[in-house]
């Protein structure tokens, strides 16, 4: 309480509201306490920044020549070092030396772990095209290539000149793999905020609905709600994906954003059940307005601050939950390239010592979440600052 | 009592009622005719109708909704589209490799984030809990599937501490052998969570009333957090504890395809991709009724735990 009269002495002495006599409004006060909360801020600008990246390279403006195979293939970062791949890569990370590496590549059956998975997706006669890295056309053709390969740059299968190293490395066809980084940002925010703008309708409507009218409208959304709150989330997703056969990147906003509206519906069916009992509610029935304009015009601007905190909390669930839908091969199609798909390419090379596939994608997203999580945090103190004292110490 | 617990049963029947609507149209009617699915992409006009005889679904909507509440209630889905072992069979043999992992895990992480909260809250403010804090939330926003990942490489892969992967036959090879990888690699991802929560739970209660009273009277600290704070903040842990019950069942789909752990999430994962309908229908009402079972004892164990709680 006292934060907000703080404020509000703040801003009469502000003197750009000190002529006109009105008070800052709700978001004016918030938008205030974050700029001074300098994890929020920092956290809000390294968002804004993979934000702006995503538009940027959705345009086609940044990597837009992210599938040019510009390096040899797996071309090793440059800070590495430009000879052998393999040594580089074992120095690092303590992978095996350069031959042992090379030879467990070659006799698939020392590479227990992608078998397996390679057994696992052979198994699945829908899932073949879209399996993702281990089922590679070229595996025949990449064989030849490495066996042959002398060290030297460019080989026979490719007649440009491709550049030993590359910046942050190369995947296995030698495209950069921060290009590819970019490229795969922007499959995964873009699904993640769709899909948490669907949730997050989806949940304010019923919720509206539900808190508003009560009696039976109540009672069957609630229903609803008890329905879908009881089965697990993942399984629930998985169970959509099964049913919906054709992939793509709106299948995959649909089926988070259609399964993940059950949180967002019970705290605002609970803030509309508080205020529909409000002076300004009912001082809204008398002077004659509808029961849809009380409830999204009136009470609405007022829940509105527990909406947002939702809709960034549920951001940063759908990203994660888009990279393990994408790596198993459930998310966006083969072709795209998202985290989820990197991830799974990754999980291969990792065993012949080409870590920085993982390494990109996995920092990247680790930066965009850790990000995205402080700046929740941050949202929901300067919206509710009588949480803060709760929360903080 | 008993006619609480009677009221509460009586009050999952709409409830299962519409997991299983949910469930039949999802598979039913969304997803287009079963029987294509089932008939894959060759075949002809003949062998589709036949498969729609045998599947019911040349019958009405209301019949074919009658056939699988009968399928659910008798626990008999019939045999698996692609394997043709019977689902039953599978759902009784798959429970066990899950629960060997997630309920020790289940364990271990209350243990230990309990322990941990207890002592984070305790040193409040301070440079330790805020370096704990920020350690929970990077750990909490990297990927399940880098840990996994790269855990896998460097534990079982490079030092060579576990098997890579596998599962035997006895109970002790598969707890202590097997499941010690997959088991750490989930202790790791789930602490940050737990942690981070509980903290939260313990906060709100140390500065009650009650512990300045006990402190008043000399009580030590170690009695005040182990035994008034943690009886007080044991009312909303339990309740995440029992939230997480279901997810026991369903086992860690991720670790255990990793790992090729034969349990139900690996069930669940390998259904979807064969369009194993049967599977996993059965396994989600059955999930969907264990959680609202849960649910259930969760209040019970609340009025234990907190005398106040009035059941209503």
């Amino acid at each position: 309480m006292s934060t907000v009269l703080a404020g509000t002495r703040r801003a009469r002495r502000d003197p750009a509201v000190l002529g006109a006599h009105t008070s800052p409004s709700l978001w004016q006060l918030a938008w205030r306490r974050l700029r001074s909360d300098r994890v929020g801020m920092v956290s809000l600008s390294i968002v804004v920044v993979f934000v702006i990246m995503m538009v940027l390279s959705g345009v086609g403006l940044v990597a837009k020549d992210w599938g040019r195979e510009v390096g040899v293939n797996y071309a090793p970062p440059t800070f590495v070092g430009a000879d052998e791949a393999t040594t580089a890569g074992g120095a690092t990370t303590g992978a095996p030396t350069g031959t042992t590496a090379a030879s467990d590549f070659h006799s698939s059956v020392v590479d227990p772990i992608g078998d397996v998975i390679a057994e696992l997706k052979g198994e699945a006669p829908a899932a073949t095209g879209a399996a993702g890295g281990s089922v590679d056309p070229l595996a025949d053709v990449m064989a030849d290539i490495r066996s042959g390969k002398g060290g030297t740059a460019s080989s026979a299968v490719a007649p440009e000149a491709r550049a030993a190293t590359l910046p942050f490395g190369g995947d296995k066809w030698g495209r950069d793999v921060i290009k590819k980084t970019i490229k795969g940002s922007e499959t995964s925010i873009f699904v993640g905020l769709a899909a948490a703008f669907v949730a997050t309708f989806i949940g304010t409507l019923l919720g509206a609905l539900a808190g508003y009218y009560g009696k039976w409208v109540d009672d069957l959304l609630n229903w609803f709600y008890s329905v879908f709150s009881s089965i697990p989330y993942l399984l629930l997703i998985l169970a959509v994906a099964a049913v919906l056969q054709q992939k793509g990147t709106f299948t995959i906003i649909l089926i988070l954003g259609l399964t993940g509206w059950t949180g967002v519906f019970r705290l605002i069916r609970a803030e509309y059940l508080k205020h529909k009992g409000r002076e300004y509610v009912q001082a809204a029935d008398a002077i004659g307005a509808s029961n849809a304009r009380r409830m999204f015009v009136h009470v609405f601007p007022n829940v509105s601050h527990v909406v947002l905190v939702q809709l960034s909390i549920l951001v940063v669930g759908f990203i994660k939950a888009e990279v393990i839908l994408s790596f198993l091969g459930f998310g966006v199609p083969v072709d795209v390239v998202s985290w989820g798909s990197m991830l799974n390419e990754a999980q291969n090379e990792l065993i012949l010592g080409k870590w920085w596939q993982l390494v990109a994608a996995g920092t990247a997203m680790a930066i965009l979440v850790t990000a995205f999580s402080l700046f929740t945090d941050a949202l929901r103190d300067a919206l509710d600052p009588k949480l803060k004292g709760l929360k903080g110490h | 009592m008993t006619a609480y617990i009677v009221r509460r049963l009586w009050q999952m029947v709409p409830t299962l009622l519409g997991v299983i609507l949910l469930v039949f149209v999802l598979f039913n009617w969304v997803g287009g005719d079963p029987a294509y699915v089932l008939a894959g992409k060759i075949s002809n006009q003949e062998q589709i109708d036949n498969i729609r005889r045998q599947l019911g679904v040349d019958q009405p909507y209301y019949v074919q909704l009658g056939i699988f509440i009968k399928q659910v209630l008798t626990a008999d889905f019939g045999a698996s589209w692609s394997t043709n072992e019977r689902v039953s069979s599978i759902l009784a043999t798959r429970l066990g490799p899950s629960l060997t992992v997630t309920l020790p895990l289940l364990v271990l992480d209350t243990l230990i984030s309990i322990a941990l909260a207890l002592a984070v809250a305790y040193v409040r403010g301070s440079l330790t809990d805020r370096l704990v804090m920020i350690a929970c939330t990077v750990g909490l926003s990297i990927s399940i599937l880098v840990y996994i990942i790269v855990f896998q490489y460097f534990f079982a892969y490079k030092l060579g501490w576990f098997p890579v992967q596998g599962w035997g036959d006895s109970f002790g090879e598969n707890l202590f052998r097997y499941s010690s990888l997959p088991i750490l690699i989930l202790l790791t991802v789930s602490i940050a969570p737990s942690l981070r929560l509980y903290r939260t739970f313990v906060l709100d209660e140390v500065n009650q009333d009650y512990v300045r009273t006990a402190r008043a009277k000399g009580v030590s600290e170690n009695r005040i957090m182990w035994i008034h704070v943690l009886r007080n903040a044991s009312i909303p842990i339990i309740t995440n504890l029992m939230a997480s019950l279901p997810g026991l069942l369903l086992g860690a789909f991720l670790i255990e395809r990793f790992f090729s752990i034969p349990g139900i999430g690996r069930e669940v994962i390998l259904a979807v991709e064969r369009s194993d309908f049967p599977v996993i229908k059965a396994i989600t009402v059955y999930v969907a009724a264990a959680t609202i079972i849960s649910n259930l004892l969760a209040d019970l164990m609340y009025k234990a735990v907190d005398p106040r709680v009035q059941l209503k």
